[in-house]
């Protein structure tokens, strides 16, 4: 391992694509998946003559997503223009932010592998366009031609830029996994890796322990899942290793991994031409954002996931693993949220969302939004285990015929007959029965093997269906076999 | 001598233009003339004036997010040179 003489570090890119209804620039949708070329116009074909118009909403996300991050917002910023040429580019130029970006200087906190708690900087967050898609076909003309689909050029993006910040793949992992929870807790984003609604690029260098200055870079582009960026970054920093213990130059260059072979390998051609002239838009005016245009987003901000895990710890009284597991997505926190209103006793509520409603919508890959157990219901569920009508065991049973059929469970226990059995007559009799029909068990329990109690208490339950009373069986049972 | 045949070139590359050795020579002698006359700006005063990027002053042109009809793939399609499958057509990129 000749990775472990150098100090590793690493800078993130990553692109957010925003989940508004219509373009940065221009009213086409962004809906994904459609007919390649139908959401376009003349301003997104980049057509001689159109005019850019900025959309409200990009701005006020891109604020939103500054002031989660700690960002100063900046009160006046401007577009700029990055030129380049690709086929995916209509304008020959995409439209960026460069000098002056919208929000600067934040920073996240991430926690590292020792537990510990680490400070990463956000260098600054900037509003841009996404280019078109490339298609490379499979057919007969595959081999001589590309195809351009520019449903996707235009699409709002932000850029959000780390500081060179982070030592490890892990803490680059542990950083993006918190920026993709903020950015879908501000529901800027709907966080769709697959589909490219988050994206990152990984800048990664390394130098020998206690060497000031950076080594040379290498930028890997474009990976879709956090077990690849993982991936590419190790296996880079292998790489630029091998070649620091060969006595050989690590290149500047942009690297493509391949997560067929797990190995990055260099993309040469676009980048040559790393010159891209930006100078400010003159179809854009300057942005100009005010005081209270910041105040009033930061009101409307909704409660961080931080925020949420300290205040289900501090008001409903669950550990702080519930509460992390319960937090890490705003639908679920929301749901849980909203149980504990309606029935109060946190823990409870923790176990049955973490546990019976997790696992049903695992199973039936449901979101929980969509949920056919509300927090109404699920309440309700919980109130009968509290006043007796059902054990927790005969919930479980309701709470499965609740995600079959919607059903509020005070319906579905009376029509099952489910009602528990708290009535010792009914018990009582049950206990003889069982009692009368296992002599044998009752001689060993009476002569000290008190395992067999753990034996009748099943026999009981089966009896009774299930409906019986656990406690009030314990009790009873007790005193009848003691004789 | 403001600009070299060297950044000359470049630039063209940057504008993939294919130039020929004589206009690379005569380019160079005419963007040097352009950037000395530019230069004479530099002869003007301008301590405390914020760099002009806009001619009018002006700020926040805003639209709200409401979805407009697109033209049409056909429409979209129709100046390009060639297409296929709803799409622009070009020459392979290799990636
Ligand atoms: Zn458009």
């Amino acid at each position: 391992m000749g990775s472990s003489k150098y100090e590793v570090v690493i800078g993130l890119e990553v692109h957010v694509q925003l989940t508004t209804q219509t373009k940065i620039f221009c009213g086409c949708s962004t809906r994904f998946g459609s007919a390649p070329n139908s959401q376009t116009c003349p301003v997104c074909l980049g057509l001689p003559g159109a005019l850019p118009v900025l959309n409200r909403k990009v701005v006020e996300y891109a604020i939103r997503t500054g002031l989660a991050t700690h960002c100063a917002i900046a009160p006046r910023s401007v577009f700029a223009r990055k030129n380049y040429f690709y086929p995916d580019l209509p304008k020959g130029y995409q439209i960026s932010q460069f000098e002056l970006p919208i929000c600067e200087h934040g920073h996240l906190e991430i926690e590292t592998e020792d537990g510990g708690p680490k400070t990463i900087g956000i260098t600054r967050i900037h509003m841009e366009e996404d280019a078109g898609k490339l298609l490379h076909g499979e057919g007969p003309e595959a081999g001589s031609s590309s195809f351009v689909d520019l449903n996707r050029a235009c699409t709002p993006l932000l850029e959000i830029v780390s500081e060179p910040d982070m030592r490890s793949s892990d803490e680059a992992i542990a950083y993006l996994k918190k920026l993709h929870q903020i950015v879908m807790y501000l529901g800027v984003c709907d966080g769709n890796l697959e589909e490219g609604s988050f994206r990152c690029d990984a800048n990664v260098s390394i130098r020998p322990w206690g060497q000031k200055e950076f080594g040379t870079r290498a930028e890997l582009k474009n990976i879709n899942s956090f077990r690849f960026i993982k991936q590419a970054i190790d296996y880079e920093v292998e790489r630029q290793a091998d070649i620091l213990d060969d006595g050989g130059k690590v290149v500047q260059e942009t690297r493509l991994f391949d997560s067929v072979t797990g190995m990055t390998r260099s993309m040469r051609g676009k980048e040559e031409a790393h010159d891209y002239r930006y100078f400010p838009d003159p179809d854009l005016v300057p942005l100009v954002v005010s005081p209270e245009w910041v105040e009033q987003v930061r009101q409307e901000l909704p409660e961080l996931p931080e925020a949420k895990v300290a205040r289900f710890i501090r008001e409903f009284g669950i550990p702080r693993y519930d509460a992390e597991v319960l937090s890490a997505d705003r639908a679920m926190a929301e749901y849980y949220d909203a149980t504990v209103a309606r029935h109060g006793n946190g823990k409870l509520c923790a176990n049955w969302v973490m546990g019976e409603v997790q696992r049903r919508l695992n199973e039936d890959g449901v979101a929980i939004s969509d949920s056919p157990v509300t927090p109404e219901l699920l309440a309700a569920l919980l109130g009968r285990i509290d006043d007796n009508t059902i054990s927790g065991k005969i919930a479980k049973t309701v709470f499965e015929e609740m995600w079959r059929s919607g059903d509020a469970p005070d319906k579905i226990i009376e029509e099952k007959g489910l009602k528990q059995v708290t009535d010792t007559g009914a018990i009582e009799q049950i206990i003889d029965e069982v009692i009368a029909a296992n002599l044998d068990q009752v001689e060993e329990y009476r002569g000290g093997k008190d395992k067999v109690f753990g034996f009748f208490v099943g026999q009981v339950m089966k009896a009774s269906k299930g409906k019986a009373n656990p406690a009030a069986v314990n009790e009873m049972l007790k005193k009848k076999l003691q004789g | 001598m403001k600009i070299t045949r060297a950044e000359v070139e470049h630039v063209a590359k940057l504008a993939r233009l294919a130039l020929q050795e004589s206009e690379l020579d005569a380019l160079t002698g005419q963007m040097d003339a352009i950037l000395d006359y530019v230069e004479k700006l530099k002869e003007l005063d301008t301590d405390g004036i914020v760099p002009t990027s806009h001619a009018v002053p002006m700020e926040n042109a805003f639209r709200e997010d409401a979805v407009k009809d697109s033209i049409g793939v056909d429409k979209a399609l129709s100046n390009a040179p060639e297409s296929g499958d709803g799409c622009f057509r070009v020459p392979r990129v290799i990636e």
